[in-house]
C-alpha cells in the first residue's frame, strides 16, 4: 500500500448543451482509478458547474500508479434514460511519482470525446502521497525519471551513463476484437486509448525496473513507439539510455563532481572494481548488489546491461543470430556493404556495396563461434566477460576488432563497451569529451510477415489483461522481441566492422502494410570515452544555455583527463573541434573503401572524405559556414503481392532504394559544397503498390574534412553536337548552383593549396581497372586543381535514365528563400543569436495518385514535389519570422492507402538576429583552408571484384545455419539478393563513375548558443474570466533565450478521433486540422496543469489517418510525446536571481531521484 | 491531387490580410486572386499553389475560430487556439466591425429572420457580399440579444460582453437602440443620412432620454426611452397652444437673431411653423408609433423647411440655441428641465442631420 492518490473535482466550464429543452446540462463527474470509482453530485442546469467536490482518495500500489491513468468522465445526468457521457480526461500520474518532478496537477483540462473532440474543460486537483521507500517494491520503478530529450537534460549532470534499455509489450488491439462488432465506435476508441495508456505505463515501469537494476535513476532519449499490427495485435515498444543524473545545483558545483583519480585508476575501477564505482560514486542507493554478484560470476566488468541478459529470450542456439543475419535484410551485408552500414564514406557506399577486405571478418567470425576464449589482448583482464550471452557474436566482434585494437593500444573504453550487451545510446548529443570518434552510419532492416506470428498466449488473453510478451515467449524465437534482437545484433556487428564499439543516435522504427512489416534500426558507430560511462560526470550545461561556471569546470576536467589518458597511451588526445572526425578504424585495415586524408584541423590523424551520422552536430565541432536541410526522396513501384512473395519482393527492392537514396544524398551534399551529414534519418515506408524512401539530414561543411568536389556530367556518346551542348548547359547549371550554394551557406574559404598525404588504398589491383585511368590516386600526391567542375569531380553520365533523374532531382530542389535556413538537427551551425520567438508547427499533407499507372519517375516527381511544396508553404507561412531557421524539420512519410502518400512534418521556426549572423559569416571566411583529393573510381572497381566472393561466403554461412530457427520467415535469401544486387551495381557502375575531387575549405569554430533576449510570453493579458497561460512547444531540447529550471515529467499522450460526419466537419482537412489543434491544446493544458510553461523535445510519433469519404467517415490516431518543463527567460533570471523556486531549492543530491 | 492539407501552429498563425478577405466574404479563389493582385507572389517568391494552400488553411482556422468569436470572452480562456492577446483583440475587433453602408440599410429594422432573408437585396445594393452581410447581421442580432436583457449602461455592457473598443461599442449601441425602438430610417427623405448621422443621434438619445440617463442606479435598461419623460413632454405643448407664449417666444428669438443671420426674414416668417413642428414632435413621442417616425418628423417639420429657405448650419445652430434659451425667459413657462433635456438632444440631432 505504498501510495494514496487524491483527486478533487473543482469545476467545469464551456460544457456542451446536453439538454435541448433547457439549453443546459446537468453534469456530474466519475473519477476512476483501477477498479475504484467515485462520483460527484449532479450540478443541475449549468454549462459552468461548480462541483467543488471532496477529496476522492484511492489507496493503491505504486505499481498501479505507474501503469494506470486517472480517468475522469464527465456525464450528463438523465433521470429517465441512461446518463450521456460528455467526455473524458486521462491524467498520467507518473510525473507525481518522482520527487523532482511535479507535486500537484491542477488546472483546466479539456474534456475529450473521441467522436466530438474537445467539449469544455474541467478543473481538477490531483495529488499523490507516497509511503515507504519505493525501492523496496520491485515491481514498481517509481522515481525513475524519463526524458524524451536525446541529450543530458539541462539542469542535470550525468554522473554515469549506464547504457541501452529496451522493452516491448504486446496486446490484442481492441479494434480487432470480436466485441468491437457490437460496441459503438466511441466505446471501441476509448478501449483503445485506455489500453495504450495502460501499456505505455507498464512499459515505462518495466524500463524503469531495468534502470533500477542497472543502478541508474533516469532514462534519457526515451523513445516509445506503437506498432498497429491490425489483426495480429498492438505492440508498444520503447528504447532509451539509462543514466544516473544529478541535479545541478545553482552553486558552482565542485563538490558534486566526483573527483577523478588518475585515468589508470579509473580504468581499474571500471574493469575490476566497477561495482563500487557504480554504487558509491554516484551516490545513489540503488541495488548495487546485483552488480557485484555478477562480478563474482566472472564478469570482469559489471556493466549493468549484463544483468538483463538472463531475462531475455537468449536461449536460442548461439548461432541463430548469425544465421538470421543472412536475411535479405539490406543491412545484412553491411559489414561488407557499406550501403547499409552506411556512409562512413557514403560515396563509396552507395557506389558499390563494396566488400572491403575487412569483409572477411564476417566470414571468419561466423566460423569462430567457438572461439569464445579468444580475448583481445587488452591487458585489462576482461577476458571472457561477455561469453555467456550472445557468445558467438561477441567473440566475432572481438575478433574483428582485435587487430585494430592491438594496433592502437586498447583503451579502457573499448574493453568496457565490448562487455555491454548493446552498447547503444539513444542520445544524439553529448558533453564534450564523451564522443571520441565517429565511424559512420550503421543501419539494418528486416522484412517480416506479421501473420506468421502465432502466439498461443494471445488466444488466451481477455480484454485488457496485459501480456508481457517476453515472459511468455522466452524461448520462442519468433517474437517481436527476437526480431529486434536480431536487428540490434546486426547493428552491433556493423559497428565492429567500423572499428567502433558503440552506437550513438540510435533509433528504431517500423513500417507496416497489411501483413508485411519492415523493421529498421539505425545509428552512428562511434568510440566513446569510457570514463563517462563509469565514473565521470557529464556536464550538461553544454552548448546552448551554457553557464560559464559549470561549463568550464566540466571542460577543464575533461581535458585534464584526456591528457593524462593520452599520456598513458590509451586514448589519443582528440582536439575537440575535429577529434570526432578522425577515423576509428585502422587505416591499414579499413573496413570498406575509404578515401582518407590527414585531418585538416590538426593534421595528425586521418579523416574520411565524407562523414554521415545520425547524431547532432557536436557543439565543439569546427564548421565552415552554415548548414542546410538535405533530403533524398524516392518512390518505387512494386507489384501487388501477398505473403512471402510480397515480402521477398520488398526485400529485393530495399537495397536499391537505399542505394539510390544515398546517391541522392551524396549528390545533393556536393551540390551544396558540403562534406558531412548530421541527423541522418532514412525512412522507408511500404505500401501495397509502392515503396517510399525519404532520407533527411543536415548538411554541413566540417572544417576537418576535405572539401568536396563538384559534379561533372559526362555524355557517353560525345558525337552529337546538340547533345554536347545540352550537357554543357546542364554542367553550367550545376556549377552555378554549387557556386550559389557556397555563397548562400558561407562555405567559401579562401583557397590554399597544400600537399595532401593520401591514404593507403587497400587494393592497388582495382586501380588498374579504372575507367578513368587518369585519376589521381591520393598516393600519387599530385598537384591538384582546386576548382570543382574539372576533371576530377564526381561524374554523372547522363545516358542513363537514372542519371538524368538524379540530375533532375538535384536541380529541382528549389533554394530556400532569403531569410530562411533549415535543418533537421537541434542546432544550426553558423547561427547563434536566437531571439525568443519560436513557432512550432505540424503540417500534414496527403496526396492522392489519380493516375493508376505511374512510372517510377512519375512517382518520384510527385513525391519530390510534395515535399518541396510543403517546405515552400512553410517558408511562406512563416515569412513574418524572418530571418529565421526551421529547426528539427522532421518529415514522416506513410502510405495510408493504396493510392495515398502522406507526409507529416513537425518542426520549429526560430527567428534570430540578422546582424550578428552576418558577422559570423564574415568570420568564417577568414579562416584557414585546405584542400583534398577524393578518389572514388577505384572503389567502384574494387567492390565489383569483391562482391561475388563475399556473397558466396555469406551465402555459405546462411546455408550452414538454416534460418529455420526464426519461424518469422525472412524473405530473401541472402545469396539471391546479393546476386541481383550485384547485377544492379554492375549496371550502375557503367553509368556512373566517380572521380576525385578537390576544393577548399575553411575553418570556423561555431558553437551556437542562443541568446534570445526578448521577453517571455508567459503572462497573458486577460480579458474577463481569466486567461490561459502560454505554453511553448518545441521539438528541440532547449528554448532559446531561456533557462530550463525544472523537468516536470514526460508527456506521452495518445488520442483517437473519429467522425461520421466528415463533410460537416469541413472534410478531411477540417477534421484533421481541428484534431491536431485539439491535441496541441490537450498537451498544453496538461503541461500547464503540471505547473509547466513549455514542452521540449516534442514529437508527433504517430499520425495514422484513415478516411472513407463515401461513408462520410474518418478516423485518426495521434501519439505525441515530450518533456514538460518550467523555464525562465534568461533576462528574468538575471533580474531576479533569487527568485526561481525550484532551481535554488534543489540540492545537489537530488539526482538520486528515489 | 492534394487531398488533405493542414498546417497547425502551436501559436495560431493568422494573416490579417487574409482575415479581412474572409470577413469580407470572399471565396478562397477570390481571396487568392486578391492576394496575387496585391503582389505577394513577387514579394515572397510564392507560387499560386502555396497561396491557395495558405488561404484555405487560414480560412479553415477562421471558421474554427468563428464559434469562439461569437462569445469573445471565451476566446481569452479557451484552450484550443493559442493566440496572443493582441491578436485576440484584433480578431474580435475586426469580426465585429461592420460596414456603415450595411448598417444604414438595416438600421431600425427588426432583427428578425425576415430581415435576414432580405439581405441579398442589401448585398446587391451595398456591394457587400451576402456572406459578409449575414455575418454583420448576425453580429447585430447577437449583440442585441445579449444586451437586451441586461441592466446598466448600454455601451458599457456591449464593451464588456464583446470586448469591443469604445467607438465600436457605441456604434453597436446605436444599432441596438434603433432596432429596439424601430426608428424609421428607410424613407426616401431620410436616404441622405448616413449611419454615423444616426449613430450620433442614437448616442444623444441614449445619453439623455433613456431612464439610465437620469437614474444612475441602473435599474432599467438604456435601451428604452424614459416613459416619464415622454409623458412630461406633452406639457411642452403650451409653447404652441398658448398664443401669448408663442408670440413672446418668437419675439425673443427674433430680437436675439436680428442682424446676425442672412435668413432672418425667412426665419421670422417660419418661426411658428418650426416651433409647432418641434413641440408637436415632443408631444407625440409618448406614442410608440410616433417614436418610430421621430427622424422623419425632424426632417419634414424642421430640416426641410430650413433647407428650402437655404439656411446654413450656422443659421440653424444660432436659431436653435436662441430658440431653446429664450423659452426659459418666458414668464409662464415652467417646464425648464424637460425643455432642456428635450431641446439638447433635438439640437444635436438636427445639427448632425442638417446637411447643407
Amino acid at each position: 500500500m505504498p501510495g494514496k492518490l487524491k483527486a478533487k473535482i473543482v469545476a467545469g466550464r464551456h460544457l456542451p448543451v446536453m439538454d435541448r429543452a433547457s439549453d443546459l446540462t446537468d453534469a456530474f463527474v466519475e473519477v476512476k482509478f483501477g477498479n475504484t470509482t467515485f462520483k460527484t453530485d449532479v450540478y443541475p442546469k449549468s454549462l459552468n458547474p461548480q462541483w467543488n467536490s471532496e477529496w476522492f482518495k484511492f489507496e493503491v500500489d505504486d505499481e498501479d500508479l505507474q501503469d494506470e491513468p486517472l480517468q475522469i468522465t464527465v456525464l450528463d445526468h438523465d433521470t429517465y434514460s441512461a446518463n450521456d457521457a460528455i467526455g473524458k480526461v486521462y491524467i498520467d500520474i507518473d510525473p507525481l511519482l518522482c520527487s523532482e518532478a511535479a507535486t500537484v496537477i491542477s488546472g483546466w483540462l479539456p474534456i475529450y470525446d473521441t467522436i466530438h473532440g474537445i467539449r469544455g474543460e474541467i478543473n481538477v486537483l490531483v495529488k499523490v502521497d507516497l509511503f515507504n521507500d519505493l525501492n523496496r517494491f520491485r515491481q514498481s520503478s517509481c522515481g525513475i525519471k524519463f526524458f524524451c530529450t536525446t541529450s543530458v537534460p539541462r539542469c542535470y549532470r550525468a554522473v554515469m551513463v549506464h547504457g541501452f534499455v529496451e522493452e516491448l509489450v504486446v496486446n490484442e488491439d481492441p479494434e480487432y476484437q470480436w466485441i468491437d462488432r457490437i460496441r459503438t465506435p466511441r466505446a471501441s476508441n476509448e478501449a483503445r486509448q485506455r489500453l495504450i495508456f495502460l501499456m505505455s505505463g507498464e512499459l515505462q515501469r518495466k524500463i524503469g525496473l531495468k534502470v533500477l537494476e542497472m543502478g541508474g535513476n533516469a532514462v534519457v532519449g526515451y523513445l516509445q513507439c506503437f506498432d498497429l499490427e491490425g489483426e495480429s495485435g498492438l505492440v508498444v515498444r520503447a528504447i532509451g539510455t539509462a543514466c544516473t543524473l544529478e541535479k545541478i545545483s545553482t552553486l558552482p558545483s565542485t563538490a558534486t563532481q566526483p573527483s577523478n583519480s588518475s585515468p589508470s585508476k579509473d580504468m581499474k575501477d571500471s574493469l575490476q572494481a566497477a561495482p563500487s564505482t557504480f554504487g558509491c560514486r554516484s551516490t545513489h542507493s540503488s541495488p548495487v548488489h546485483s552488480a557485484s554478484s555478477r562480478l563474482s560470476q566472472g564478469f570482469s566488468v559489471s556493466v549493468p546491461t549484463l544483468l538483463f541478459s538472463g531475462m531475455k529470450p537468449r536461449h536460442r542456439s548461439s548461432d541463430a543470430p548469425r544465421a538470421r543475419q543472412c536475411r535479405p535484410v539490406f543491412g545484412e551485408e553491411a559489414p561488407g556493404v557499406p550501403l547499409s552500414s552506411g556512409p562512413p564514406t557514403p560515396l563509396r557506399a552507395q557506389t558499390f556495396s563494396s566488400f572491403s577486405p575487412s569483409k572477411s571478418y564476417s566470414r571468419q567470425s561466423s566460423s569462430s563461434d567457438t572461439e569464445l576464449s579468444l580475448t583481445p589482448k587488452t591487458g585489462m583482464g576482461s577476458g571472457g566477460s561477455a561469453g555467456k550471452e550472445a557468445g558467438p557474436l561477441k567473440a566475432l566482434l572481438r575478433q574483428q576488432t582485435q587487430s585494430a585494437l592491438e594496433q592502437r593500444g586498447v583503451s579502457s573504453s573499448e574493453a568496457f563497451f565490448r562487455t555491454l550487451e548493446y552498447p547503444f545510446f539513444t542520445l544524439t548529443s553529448f558533453p564534450s569529451g564523451f564522443l571520441l570518434h565517429v565511424g559512420g552510419v550503421v543501419s539494418a532492416r528486416s522484412v517480416k510477415l506479421l501473420d506468421r506470428i502465432h502466439n498461443p498466449a494471445l488466444g488466451n488473453t481477455r480484454s485488457y489483461k496485459l501480456l508481457d510478451w517476453n515472459s511468455f515467449t522466452a524461448d520462442e524465437p519468433e517474437t517481436r522481441d527476437a526480431w529486434w534482437e536480431e536487428i540490434r545484433q546486426e547493428i552491433k556487428s556493423h559497428v565492429k566492422a567500423l572499428g567502433c564499439h558503440a552506437v550513438v543516435g540510435y533509433s528504431e522504427s517500423t513500417s507496416i502494410c497489411e501483413e508485411v512489416c519492415i523493421l529498421s534500426a539505425s545509428g552512428t558507430a562511434a568510440i566513446l570515452s569510457s570514463r563517462f560511462m563509469q565514473d565521470g560526470s557529464l556536464d550538461v550545461e553544454h552548448r546552448l544555455s551554457r553557464q560559464p561556471v559549470v561549463f568550464t569546470s566540466g571542460a577543464d576536467r575533461v581535458e585534464g583527463d584526456m591528457g593524462s589518458s593520452a599520456s598513458l597511451g590509451f586514448e589519443e588526445v582528440a582536439p575537440p573541434g575535429c577529434g570526432f572526425c578522425h577515423i576509428p578504424y585502422d587505416e591499414l585495415n579499413i573496413p570498406f573503401p575509404a578515401q582518407l586524408t590527414y585531418c585538416y584541423c590538426c593534421r595528425r590523424n586521418k579523416v574520411p572524405d565524407v562523414l554521415f551520422t545520425t547524431i547532432d552536430l557536436p557543439t565543439e565541432a569546427n564548421v565552415t559556414g552554415k548548414g542546410c536541410l538535405i533530403q533524398a526522396r524516392l518512390c518505387r513501384t512494386k507489384k501487388k503481392g501477398q505473403g512471402e512473395g510480397n515480402a521477398t519482393a520488398i526485400s529485393n527492392l530495399l537495397p536499391f532504394l537505399e542505394y539510390e537514396l544515398h546517391t541522392q544524398l551524396m549528390n545533393k551534399l556536393k551540390l551544396r559544397g558540403m562534406n558531412a551529414l548530421f541527423g541522418l534519418r532514412i525512412q522507408i515506408s511500404v505500401g501495397e503498390t509502392m515503396l517510399l524512401g525519404l532520407a533527411s539530414a543536415t548538411g554541413v561543411y566540417l572544417t576537418a574534412l576535405p572539401s568536396p568536389g563538384g559534379i561533372q556530367i559526362a555524355g557517353k556518346t560525345p558525337s552529337d553536337i546538340t547533345y554536347e551542348q545540352h550537357i554543357s548547359n546542364m554542367q553550367k547549371k550545376i556549377n552555378d548552383t554549387i557556386a550559389k550554394n557556397k555563397e548562400l551557406f558561407d562555405v567559401n574559404p579562401p583557397e590554399v593549396v597544400e600537399e595532401i598525404i593520401g591514404s593507403p588504398i587497400p587494393e592497388p589491383r582495382q586501380r588498374s581497372r579504372l575507367f578513368r585511368s587518369h585519376s589521381e590516386s591520393s598516393d600519387e600526391v599530385s598537384e591538384l586543381d582546386l576548382s570543382h567542375g574539372k576533371k576530377d569531380t564526381f561524374v554523372l553520365e547522363i545516358d542513363d535514365t537514372d542519371a538524368v533523374e538524379d540530375i533532375h532531382a538535384l536541380l529541382t530542389d528549389s533554394p530556400t528563400p532569403p531569410g530562411f535556413y533549415s535543418c533537421n538537427t537541434e542546432i544550426m551551425p553558423g547561427i547563434q543569436n536566437w531571439t525568443s520567438a519560436i513557432q512550432m508547427f505540424t503540417s500534414v499533407r496527403v496526396f492522392r495518385l489519380n493516375n493508376a499507372n505511374l512510372t517510377n519517375q512519375g512517382l518520384n516527381k510527385i513525391f519530390t514535389d510534395l515535399c518541396e511544396n510543403l517546405l515552400k508553404s512553410f517558408y511562406f507561412k512563416l515569412r513574418s519570422l524572418t530571418p529565421c531557421c526551421l529547426c528539427h524539420l522532421n518529415f514522416t512519410v506513410a502510405i495510408p492507402e493504396d493510392e495515398l502518400i502522406q507526409v507529416a512534418v513537425t518542426a520549429v521556426a526560430m527567428s534570430f538576429d540578422k546582424d550578428q549572423a552576418l558577422e559570423n559569416g564574415r568570420h568564417g571566411g577568414e579562416k584557414t583552408q585546405i584542400k583534398a583529393i577524393h578518389e572514388n573510381d577505384e572503389q567502384l572497381q574494387f567492390n565489383l571484384e569483391l562482391n561475388p566472393d563475399s556473397t558466396k561466403g555469406l551465402a555459405d554461412i546462411s546455408g550452414s545455419h538454416p534460418s529455420a530457427k526464426a519461424p518469422s520467415v525472412d524473405y530473401s535469401s541472402f545469396a539471391d539478393r546479393c546476386s541481383s544486387w550485384i547485377e544492379q551495381l554492375r549496371l550502375k557502375a557503367h553509368t556512373m563513375r566517380r572521380g576525385s575531387i578537390k576544393t577548399t575549405s575553411s575553418l570556423e569554430k561555431n558553437s551556437p548558443l542562443p541568446e534570445g533576449r526578448s521577453r517571455s510570453l508567459r503572462s497573458n493579458r486577460s480579458y474577463s474570466g481569466g486567461s490561459v497561460a502560454v505554453v511553448k512547444m518545441t521539438p528541440l531540447s532547449f528554448i532559446p533565450g531561456a533557462k530550463i529550471i525544472k523537468y516536470l515529467g514526460i508527456i506521452n499522450m495518445f488520442f483517437i478521433r473519429e467522425t461520421t460526419s466528415l463533410r460537416e466537419e469541413g472534410g478531411v482537412s477540417g477534421f484533421l486540422h481541428s484534431f491536431i489543434a485539439e491535441v496541441f491544446a490537450m498537451v498544453r493544458a496538461h503541461v500547464a496543469a503540471l505547473g509547466g510553461n513549455a514542452v521540449v523535445s516534442y514529437s508527433m510519433k504517430e499520425c495514422v489517418f484513415m478516411e472513407n469519404p463515401n461513408k462520410n467517415q474518418a478516423q485518426c490516431l495521434i501519439n505525441v510525446s515530450g518533456d514538460a518543463v518550467i523555464f525562465v527567460q534568461e533576462s528574468e533570471l538575471e533580474a531576479t536571481s533569487v527568485q526561481p523556486q525550484s532551481a535554488t531549492t534543489q540540492t545537489s543530491n537530488g539526482g538520486e531521484g528515489t | 491531387s492534394v487531398e488533405l492539407d493542414v498546417f497547425v501552429g502551436n501559436t495560431t498563425i493568422m494573416d490579417k490580410e487574409v482575415y479581412q478577405l474572409w470577413l469580407n466574404g470572399y471565396t478562397v479563389n477570390d481571396a487568392v486572386k486578391v492576394r496575387i493582385d496585391g503582389g505577394i507572389m513577387e514579394e515572397c517568391e510564392a507560387s499560386v499553389e502555396v497561396l491557395l494552400s495558405d488561404t484555405m488553411d487560414q480560412y479553415r482556422t477562421f471558421q474554427m475560430c468563428e464559434r469562439l468569436l461569437h462569445h469573445p470572452t471565451k476566446l481569452a480562456n479557451q484552450l484550443l487556439f493559442q493566440i496572443p492577446p493582441d491578436r485576440q483583440a484584433m480578431l474580435i475587433e475586426r469580426y465585429y466591425a461592420f460596414d456603415d453602408a450595411f448598417a444604414r440599410e438595416v438600421l431600425g429594422k427588426k432583427l428578425s429572420k425576415g430581415t435576414k432573408k432580405d439581405l441579398d437585396d442589401v448585398s446587391a445594393k451595398t456591394n457587400i457580399t451576402l456572406k459578409s452581410c449575414r455575418r454583420q447581421f448576425d453580429n447585430f442580432k447577437r449583440v442585441f440579444k445579449v444586451v437586451e436583457e441586461l441592466k446598466g449602461p448600454l455601451v458599457e455592457n456591449i464593451r464588456q460582453h464583446f470586448l469591443l473598443p469604445d467607438q465600436l461599442a457605441r456604434d453597436y449601441a446605436a444599432v441596438v437602440f434603433f432596432a429596439n425602438n424601430r426608428f424609421e430610417t428607410g424613407k426616401k427623405k431620410l436616404q441622405y443620412l448616413t449611419f454615423q448621422d444616426f449613430a450620433l443621434c442614437a448616442g444623444q438619445l441614449i445619453n439623455n432620454w433613456t431612464l439610465g440617463a437620469v437614474d444612475n442606479m441602473m435599474e432599467d435598461m438604456d435601451v428604452d426611452l424614459d416613459k416619464e419623460f415622454l409623458q412630461d413632454l406633452k406639457e411642452l405643448k403650451i409653447l404652441i397652444t398658448d398664443k401669448d407664449l408663442l408670440d413672446q417666444h418668437k419675439s425673443l428669438v427674433c430680437t436675439a437673431l436680428r442682424g446676425k443671420t442672412n435668413v432672418f426674414t425667412e426665419m421670422e416668417a417660419n418661426f411658428k411653423n418650426l416651433s409647432r413642428g418641434l413641440v408637436n414632435i415632443a408631444a407625440k413621442l409618448i406614442n410608440a408609433k410616433d417614436v418610430r417616425d421621430f427622424f422623419i418628423d425632424l426632417v419634414e417639420k424642421f430640416i426641410e423647411p430650413c433647407r428650402s429657405d437655404r439656411w446654413t448650419s450656422i443659421d440653424v445652430n444660432l436659431y436653435l440655441t436662441h430658440y431653446t434659451n429664450s423659452a426659459h425667459i418666458l414668464d409662464t413657462f415652467k417646464h425648464h428641465s424637460v425643455w432642456t433635456r428635450y431641446m439638447g438632444v433635438i439640437k444635436s440631432c438636427i445639427l448632425r442631420m442638417y446637411h447643407e
